[in-house]
């Protein structure tokens, strides 16, 4: 049996649609009303309100919280400043990737990391001989994600967080309606926007607070099956559907290393040990095998293939997690993970895992593509990463 | 003498802005000459009061062709077509009815007033999309000119005519019918409640000058299925910041290929020398020289005022004056200080996110129409009003609202003459104010501003003449080879170098795009520059 989450009693009457699934154990809404879609427009337009509750949260306290966490973790903890929240994935010994999310600095001693798989137990394991203590607080806390334009708005009427000095990726301490609360700049929708976290008893009277805030914003709640297309058009990678956890699958070809997901960026490699420094130096050396790279069909090729049908060219403008084979000239050289065609920018994007010799941008493959059942392909080309990456973004 | 540009295209329109973007893209030099401060003609979004931006004109993008949105790289200069759900329609009892985004919703929705047309809605959907799909090519192609028997109109004929003969005994029925008939007519062959043909004729006779039981609307009504021919490629909504954005949108993409625009600078005439076109004279005495002239404004404008019918032979001047205009609606735009409730469902009901209608019986509809045939605007006026703030928070300041309201029949001619609009103006508002709060009460109390904008005022304001907001009525007699005129309909004019790209071309107004790209192929194609 899912939980239901502290905001269930708020969100379940507005699930007119009874669209549910499980996610990490609790259920959550697919989309409230009887399309997705205007949830969509809300993320992009005004700004939607999604319960994040089912991320997995930890709290890593102690005298060697940031050694420990830079040791777990393809960056180091031990430069980062209070207040500061840091994008992570961390690997087992071979540089495979286990997991990702975020690491925020609450104090010189202590952390707070979101998963989206249980890690305690891989925690526990490492931080032997470590001063640190490491709370599983999933459960009594409570996350709302709000994102949009007008999401800062919307917080700047409801709490009193100095929300100019909180810039993109800073977290801190704010009380909205009288409830503690604790606001990040950060996200998965790739837009201004914000995660509020809360004990779970407050959950309901940050939710009523947010929602009346927001309705001069345009607020809107939000279910998964939006977010998941905010999130390919932001081009953010999903465990479970982009990439595996190493320790959850049978064979190293479904397993990723951070270089192979194009996540370099946050790997340090020339620094202290690390979990898979090793390896990842190794691969580094040698060059991925693979890259996960921006794919986007070519729209002309799209409306002539369905024209051939004599049918108008229906993209579903719904994520799609389906894995299609991208090919080059008769060659299979990779697969796309996620789809969707996107209303906003009216093109067919996809996240696609490529043989690195295909991944320069720019460079032209072929995607599977069915239509009336037949397996065709269109053309598609290497593009630019996010695909969407407003301003308001970053902006202070 | 400065530079010489390949191209001037007189109007600042969507039209002529995709014109010219197309014409920039192929590396032609071109100028755009906008008479108004800003871009978009009627286009346009405009912040008429001070917070608030208003769609003065048009309001909803619908059949704005994918291929212009590709070719000119739209969604990056700015499109943002937001999705318009649902039809709210109420009625004088206070029932109403509600169309949205799901089929059994909709189904149960009209099974209340009849279960029959319940099931039929659907399949109604599913022909006129299919009617749909046979007039594509036509709207994505210029007009093969039958009075012009040269061997390629015959074979554009020819395959016009085996895609009408594919489609068998009765769907020619259906194509046939649907050119002929009323809407109500047309309607009354699927329908048999008056609560669904009542709001749903009202597509049949937005923008002309006729009743939903005249002749020839049961054409007009496709336009509303139309979208679905393009896919998930359409673009069926609100332009984010109101409709100018579109506008905006493609002047930024024709500037980007090198495009250069002018605005503030009303073309007074077009300057011709031994029958062609050779420049414009701005109103301020300024002469600019270019290889070609492409008007972007409506026939009348183009040829009885810029070039002047001395320079016309008699027969084309006689053709492009019976050329109805005839502007039958106005719009009022409000500023609104919180949301009207909706009767029976509060105000957060997300029907307020989509169309409302107010066309509660085809009697009351043609009775309005009634009062236009006789020189005065409806007593009780047609309305459809969309808010767009409530999908696009950026129009209007937190927790307030622009409603737009598009308002038939306001014949441009009233018994009084055009000009005693002036006198009329505030009265019509009143009365499409009184109107609307017969079926959403509370919204008189909520207005913070009032926009008027009459027939006249289209015409004074936006230069569209009679106030006619497809630059000419979609009647059959005026589409296809006809518009503007037979011999003329692939947008060369009479005048050597002189070319019409707006939507007194073909396919017509609404904001398609397609005149202004199919002047700029069309004059690419032949060489003409």
């Amino acid at each position: 049996m899912p939980l239901e989450s502290p905001f269930h009693p708020r969100i379940a009457p507005l699930c007119t649609s009874y669209a549910w699934k499980h996610w990490g154990g609790y259920l959550a809404v697919c989309h409230f009303g009887e399309t997705h879609l205007s949830e969509y427009w809300a993320f992009r337009e005004a700004c939607a309100l999604t319960d994040v509750t089912p991320l997995f949260k930890y709290e890593i306290k102690g005298k060697d919280a940031a050694r420990f966490l830079s040791r777990m973790m393809s960056r180091s903890f031990e430069a980062i400043g209070v207040g500061r929240v840091a994008y992570t994935c961390w690997c087992d010994e071979d540089g495979k990737v286990i997991d990702d999310g975020t690491v925020s600095r609450l104090g010189e001693e202590h952390f707070f990391l979101t998963a989206a798989e249980p890690t305690l137990s891989w925690m526990s394991r490492l931080s032997r001989g470590f001063d640190v203590e490491i709370e599983d607080v999933s459960e009594g806390t409570a996350a709302l994600s709000l994102q949009g334009p007008t999401s800062r708005s919307v917080l700047r009427q409801c709490s009193d967080a100095d929300l100019d000095a909180l810039k993109y990726f800073r977290t801190a301490y704010a009380s909205v309606d009288g409830i503690d609360v604790r606001i990040s700049r950060t996200g998965y929708t790739g837009d201004l926007g914000y995660e509020l976290w809360c004990k779970a008893p407050d959950a309901v009277k940050l939710w009523d607070a947010v929602t009346s805030a927001g309705r001069a914003w345009g607020i809107e709640p939000a279910g998964i099956d939006a977010l998941d297309m905010v999130r390919i058009e932001a081009g953010f990678i999903m465990l479970g559907v982009d990439y595996h956890s190493a320790p959850r699958v049978t064979i190293d070809a479904r397993r990723s290393t951070p270089l192979e997901l194009g996540l370099d960026w946050c790997v340090e490699l020339d620094r202290d040990a690390f979990i898979g420094r090793e390896a990842l130096r190794a691969e580094a050396a040698r060059g991925a095998t693979w890259k996960l790279v921006g794919l986007e069909a070519d729209w002309r090729e799209l409306e002539d293939l369905y024209a051939s049908y004599d049918l108008p060219p229906a993209l579903s403008p719904a994520a799609s997690r389906a894995t299609l084979p991208v090919y080059s000239g008769d060659r299979f050289v990779g697969q796309v993970t996620s789809s969707v065609w996107s209303p906003l920018q009216k093109r067919y994007l996809a996240l696609a895992s490529v043989e690195s010799a295909h991944a320069k941008l720019g460079n032209r493959l072929e995607l599977e593509h069915t239509v009336l059942h037949e397996r065709r392909r269109v053309s598609a080309s290497v593009a630019p990463r996010p695909f969407f990456d407003p301003e308001r973004r970053r902006k202070p | 003498m400065a530079t010489v540009y390949d191209a001037i295209v007189v109007g600042g329109g969507h039209n002529g802005l995709t014109c010219a973007a197309y014409l920039a893209k192929a590396g032609r030099k071109v100028l755009v000459l906008e008479r108004r401060h800003i871009l978009g003609g009627a286009t346009v979004s405009e912040e008429s009061h001070p917070g608030f931006t208003f769609s003065s004109c048009s309001y909803v993008v619908s059949l704005l062709r994918p291929q212009i949105i590709r070719d000119l790289d739209l969604p990056r200069h700015g499109l943002e077509i937001l999705p318009l759900d649902w039809t709210y329609s109420p009625f004088e009892d206070g029932s109403a009815l509600l169309r949205g985004p799901d089929a059994e919703t909709n189904r149960r929705n009209i099974a209340r007033f009849s279960p029959r047309d319940a099931d039929r809605y659907p399949l109604f959907g599913q022909a006129m999309s299919e009617l749909g799909r046979l007039v594509k090519p036509l709207i994505e192609a210029p007009t093969p000119e039958p009075s012009r028997l040269r061997p390629s109109t015959l074979l554009e004929l020819l395959r016009l005519g085996r895609r009408f003969k594919g489609l068998g005994e009765p769907g020619i029925a259906a194509i046939l019918k649907m050119m002929t008939m009323s809407a109500v007519d047309f309607l009354g062959e699927w329908f048999e409640s008056e609560r669904l043909i009542g709001p749903m004729s009202v597509s049949g006779i937005i923008g002309t000058f006729l009743g939903p039981r005249s002749p020839g609307t049961a054409y007009v009504l496709l336009h509303h299925y139309m979208g679905e021919i393009d896919g998930s490629f359409r673009a069926w909504g609100l332009q984010k910041g109101g409709t100018g954005g579109v506008a905006m949108a493609i002047a930024r993409s024709a500037q980007a290929f090198g495009a250069e625009i002018r605005t503030g600078c009303p073309v007074a005439r077009i300057l011709i020398g031994k029958g062609e076109a050779r420049g414009v004279v701005l109103e301020n005495g300024d002469e600019i020289r270019a290889k070609v002239v492409i008007s972007g404004a409506d026939p009348h404008r183009t040829f009885l005022g810029m070039v002047g019918e001395e320079w016309l032979d008699a027969d084309f001047t006689r053709q492009i004056k019976r050329f109805k205009l005839r502007g039958s609606s106005g719009k009022v735009n409000l500023a609104l200080d919180s949301l009207p409730e909706v009767p029976g469902l509060g105000s957060d009901s997300p029907v307020l996110k989509g169309d409302i209608t107010i066309s509660p019986s085809v009697d009351y509809l043609e009775r309005a129409y009634d009062d236009a045939k006789y020189g005065r605007y409806s007593r009780q006026p047609c309305l459809d009003c969309v808010i767009p703030s409530l999908t696009d928070p950026s129009v209007a300041p937190p927790g307030k609202h622009v409603m737009s309201i598009f308002v038939q029949y306001a014949p441009y001619k009233l018994k009084e003459g055009a000009a005693d609009w002036e006198n009329q103006r505030e009265a019509f508002g009143d009365t499409v104010i009184d109107t609307l709060e017969r079926f959403l009460p509370g919204v008189r109390d909520r207005i913070l501003f009032r926009q008027v904008l009459t027939p006249w005022d289209l015409e004074q304001t936006y230069g569209l003449t009679e106030g006619n907001i497809f630059h000419g009525e979609l009647s059959l007699e005026q589409l296809a080879f006809l518009r503007p005129a037979p011999g003329w309909a692939r947008y060369r004019t009479p005048i050597r170098k002189l070319w019409l790209c707006g939507s007194g071309a073909h396919p017509g107004g609404g904001i398609m795009a397609a005149p202004g790209q199919l002047c700029a192929s069309s004059m690419l194609q032949s060489r003409a520059l």
